[in-house]
């Protein structure tokens, strides 16, 4: 049962995020990720991890696609992106050698025989109950400096998408009135 | 026919070249950061497997982390795409070269 569900996860998160990498609109790669992020959060369930899954679900299907879509309405998103490509041997050696690289990395845990788990996981709890356990005694101080970093972002965001962050309200609307005052002096 | 951590490392590492292939393929400043979250998810995947068969919740830790990472990394982003883009007109890379050498 577990093989089937991966199996079936990963062939079609596979084949989305290819449509994503290689599809010519812009609106087509940001439907075909968005699925994507929905089955990996499966993905992550099957692997036990269901607070992982659920944040998952909000945060990068529902949040992050959410201000894509946002973004999208700045950018025309009709017009197909034309590109050229200089280099593609480039690309393809580039690509299989950082394949290379990675494999080996990624097969590290493999090779080595004595990982043992450094912090294990709490018995008798599931599991968003032994991530909170762990995330406010173990991680508490990363969690806060993470919680100071989204507050930045969100300032940061505003500044940088809204226009004339340089009037103030309160100053443009006494501006607005003593030009109307002035109209009907005249 | 079970599913050992192998395979879902494989599956992490597939992904993550697809994503590696498109940030080195794609000249669009949006479809870049496409692939940078594909990237992202694929280590969240690896991360996410390693702490499930080790018994270990560090991994998951991470991967709420790099969640986090990115969710603030989107926002300042697209902030700057759209600056980019009422300012230029475009977001192909090729077109924003400035500096002639």
């Amino acid at each position: 049962m577990e093989a089937i569900a991966f199996y079936v996860f990963g062939i079609l998160i596979t084949a989305l995020f290819l449509v994503t990498v290689f599809s010519k609109n812009v609106l087509y790669a940001m439907s075909a990720l968005a699925a994507g992020m929905v089955l990996i959060s499966g993905l992550y369930f099957v692997l036990g991890a269901d607070f992982l899954g659920a944040v998952q679900l909000v945060v990068y299907s529902g949040a992050i696609m959410a201000l894509y879509a946002f973004g999208m309405m700045f950018f025309d998103a009709t017009r197909d992106i034309k590109e050229k490509n200089q280099a593609p041997l480039a690309v393809f050696l580039l690509s299989g050698l950082s394949a290379l690289i990675l494999v080996v990395i990624f097969a590290a845990p493999q090779i080595g025989h004595n990982v043992r788990a450094l912090l294990a996981t709490p018995k008798g709890m599931d599991n968003p109950h032994a991530i909170g356990a762990v995330l406010f005694t173990k991680y508490l101080i990363p969690f806060e400096v993470a919680a100071v970093m989204l507050l930045v972002a969100m300032i940061a965001g505003i500044v940088l998408a809204s226009k004339k962050m340089e009037v103030s309200l309160s100053e443009s609307d006494d501006y607005l009135v003593e030009e109307h005052e002035m109209k009907e002096q005249k | 026919m079970s599913v050992g951590l192998s395979e879902y490392l494989i599956l992490a590492v597939i992904l993550f070249v697809i994503g590696l292939t498109g940030v080195i393929r794609r000249k669009n400043l949006l479809m870049l950061f496409f692939a940078t979250e594909i990237m992202l998810n694929a280590a969240n995947v690896a991360l996410a497997a390693l702490s499930s068969y080790m018994g270990d919740l560090t991994g998951q830790m991470f991967a709420l982390f790099i969640i986090a990472i990115a969710a603030s990394e989107v926002a300042v982003g697209l902030g700057l795409l759209i600056l980019v883009y009422k300012k230029y007109g475009t977001l192909d890379l090729d077109d924003l070269n400035l500096l002639k050498g």
